[in-house]
């Protein structure tokens, strides 16, 4: 379609355009002024309900925790304290905007939307709703609807490296948090922003290679690709992959977003605040808002890459097909949220040495093997019953033999580092590493 | 809208912020700066990417470059403490500023003669006769990735390979370099120090 058009067309328009097409179909002829309204109109909508969502979701975890911690929440501003969220803000913004003494004055001011950028942006790839249903003739809509005759999707941009977009703008969000505590020109900030690097860059490894499995089945980078590839329950990456990917992904991206139980960040007892100690007023509301903003959008990711997005498990009656995928991805956001808030309100903290553990020795090398055993089964058994079972039976032996690998070396650097501190005058912290009681972190408000 | 214009502001926009960047790495006087100069350079050739199509590259440029690369040096300043602005006029090693020269100056006159033998080059014939690479054209919005898997890991394997067991090498160098084996009581101290952040700091 793209590529006839192209040719007897208009060669001339060039790159811009053609990337445009690429990017949006709605930019099919060209740039005109109702594309190109249309266009406005996505973005407004997607800046109006990450605000909207952003404020709903504070109101959401506050009246979960509270009904979690018996008692009643939020219940004065609006009905049932609807707009608690919106007076804070408000109170936020008139207050008085410090800056520290210490500080690194442009640093310091840069940072809350080196946060908060990323965390809107991320928003443009996800595909919030749209028609993937099966038609009569068997074939699948690709997730294109009609507005006033035009055919766009519901998301602001399909670009083609899509889900790498997410993992870039991830990767940006650290420098927000990072420089944040180090322009505050403070201690604690700068700890807490440290142990935040260190914990994104750890964790954003797992992250990318569960979600190397999810592109190896959907075999695409594009989202709306992604979702239109799971079409039933079966064909969803969850089923595809094997569930370990998903649940690999769900930790490694509460680590991302520095949610209980991996909130090192900002332990109080620990930090006085984190990062984010020596900022007040509109600033720190920035903060706030691109960290619950983030918690939406990476549920949203998630809902994209393993629950089919707005892909619908039946059809609903009454509702047309095009609002139906928005109630369907709606509905999957909110298992994704309240099992945030759920994470929250039981689990307790992780010391940092358990955390570092956790991403380096257990998520990522199982990860990466299960990315190889279902990169095996693609490449030698393709669907074949017994050639599957042999593919399972020897990359069990290798994984076998690897762990064990694996298991030896960390016993080795155990008794290294025992020696070591047997022999110092003081004894070291490092013995107690290997036990496995939890922090004495509470996910308190 | 004139397409070519639309061009045209990508690219100057794109340009300005790289060498924009690029200056504000060698004149800031803070590291920190220099280091978000280094970023700011980054995302500008990450536009000029997207700009030729090379949609993976870009992608790329930002995850490794800006998103792990330049997070490392900061966080390597940040630990050690060197964050305090620097005296640009005291310069330790007094070789190195006319050697520096020296070197610039070369690379201007490669890239220079690159330029002019790029132009009076013909350009591959494809598809359209364009310019325009057939990648661009086919519509496949995956036709990059592909093309370059079928280049890195078909036609280039081999090389591949090798520098993954070159960085392997360089890896397992520097932490053999670095570690120091206990010989006597003075060391272990230190190692017993040491090894508490060895376990974290990967």
């Amino acid at each position: 379609m793209l590529t006839s058009q192209l040719v007897n067309g208009s060669v001339a328009n060039g790159l811009v355009v053609n990337g445009l097409v690429a990017i949006d179909p709605v930019t099919e002829g060209g740039l005109l002024w109702t594309p190109l309204l249309i266009i406005l109109v996505k973005v407004l909508v997607i800046f109006v309900l990450g605000l909207v969502g952003t404020m709903l979701m504070v109101w959401f975890e506050r009246k979960v925790v509270s009904g979690m911690q018996n008692r009643v929440g939020p219940n004065k501003a609006g009905p049932a304290g609807l707009l608690q969220t919106l007076a804070d803000g408000l109170k936020l913004f008139f207050k008085e905007d410090l800056l520290p003494n210490r500080a690194d004055r442009i640093v310091f001011r840069l940072a809350p939307f080196l946060a908060f950028v990323p965390a809107f942006l991320v928003w443009a790839v996800i595909p919030l709703g749209g028609d993937f249903s099966q038609n009569a003739d068997g074939t699948f809509n690709n997730g294109t609807v009609e507005i006033f005759g035009q055919t766009t999707r519901l998301q602001l941009a399909d670009p083609p490296v899509g889900i790498l977009l997410v993992l870039a703008l991830s990767s940006i969000a650290v420098y927000g948090i990072m420089l944040a505590g180090w322009a505050s020109g403070s201690k604690y900030p700068l700890l807490g922003s440290v142990r935040a690097t260190a914990q994104m860059i750890s964790y954003e490894a797992a992250l990318g290679l569960s979600l190397a499995a999810v592109l190896l089945s959907s075999r695409t980078l594009s989202t709306s690709g992604i979702v239109a590839s799971q079409d039933r329950f079966v064909d969803w990456n969850l089923i595809t992959t094997g569930l370990l990917p998903f649940f690999v992904f769900v930790i490694a991206t509460t680590a991302e977003l520095n949610r209980p139980p991996f909130d090192l960040v900002e332990a109080e007892q620990e930090l006085v605040g984190g990062f984010n100690t020596e900022y007040s007023g509109i600033r720190f509301a920035l903060f706030f808002l691109a960290e619950f903003m983030n918690v939406i959008t990476m549920s949203g990711v998630m809902v994209t890459l393993f629950l089919g997005g707005p892909q619908g498990l039946f059809d609903i009656p009454i509702i047309p097909g095009w609002i139906e995928g928005s109630v369907w991805f709606i509905l999957k956001l909110l298992l994704f949220l309240y099992m945030y808030v759920w994470f929250r309100a039981t689990l307790p903290r992780l010391r940092y040495d358990q955390l570092m553990d956790l991403g380096w020795k257990v998520l990522i090398p199982i990860s990466l093997g299960w990315f190889l055993l279902l990169a095996a089964l693609r490449e030698f058994a393709n669907g074949d019953r017994v050639a599957s079972l042999q593919v399972v039976g020897i990359s069990l032996v290798i994984g076998a033999a690897a762990m064990s690998l694996f298991m030896a070396a960390l016993s080795v650097s155990r008794k290294n580092r025992e020696a070591n501190s047997t022999l110092a005058p003081v004894p070291s912290q490092s013995t107690t590493a290997d036990s496995t009681t939890a922090g004495s972190g509470k996910g308190s408000n | 809208m004139d397409t070519t214009f639309l061009e045209y502001l990508v690219f100057f926009a794109a340009a300005a912020m790289v060498l924009g960047g690029a200056i504000g790495v060698i004149t800031l006087k803070n590291p920190v700066h220099a280091a978000l100069g280094l970023v700011l350079t980054l995302f500008g050739i990450a536009v000029q990417f997207v700009a030729q199509e090379a949609h993976f590259l870009a992608a790329v440029q930002i995850i490794v470059y800006a998103g792990a690369i330049v997070v490392l040096f900061l966080f390597v300043i940040m630990l050690l403490g060197v964050d305090n602005a620097m005296d640009l006029s005291i310069e330790p090693i007094k070789v190195q500023r006319p050697l520096a020269a020296i070197m610039g100056l070369g690379l201007v006159a490669l890239l220079t003669a690159a330029i002019v033998k790029a132009d009076s080059a013909t350009v591959l014939p494809d598809a359209l006769g364009d310019g325009l690479d057939i990648a661009t054209v086919t519509g496949d919005s995956d036709s990059n990735i592909k093309q370059l898997a079928e280049n890195l890991y078909g036609d280039h394997i081999f090389a591949f390979e090798l520098t993954s067991v070159l960085l392997i090498v360089a890896v397992a160098g520097t932490v053999v370099l670095t570690r120091k084996w206990p010989r006597n009581q003075e060391i272990a101290d230190a190692d017993a120090k040491s090894s508490n952040t060895s376990g974290t700091s990967k």
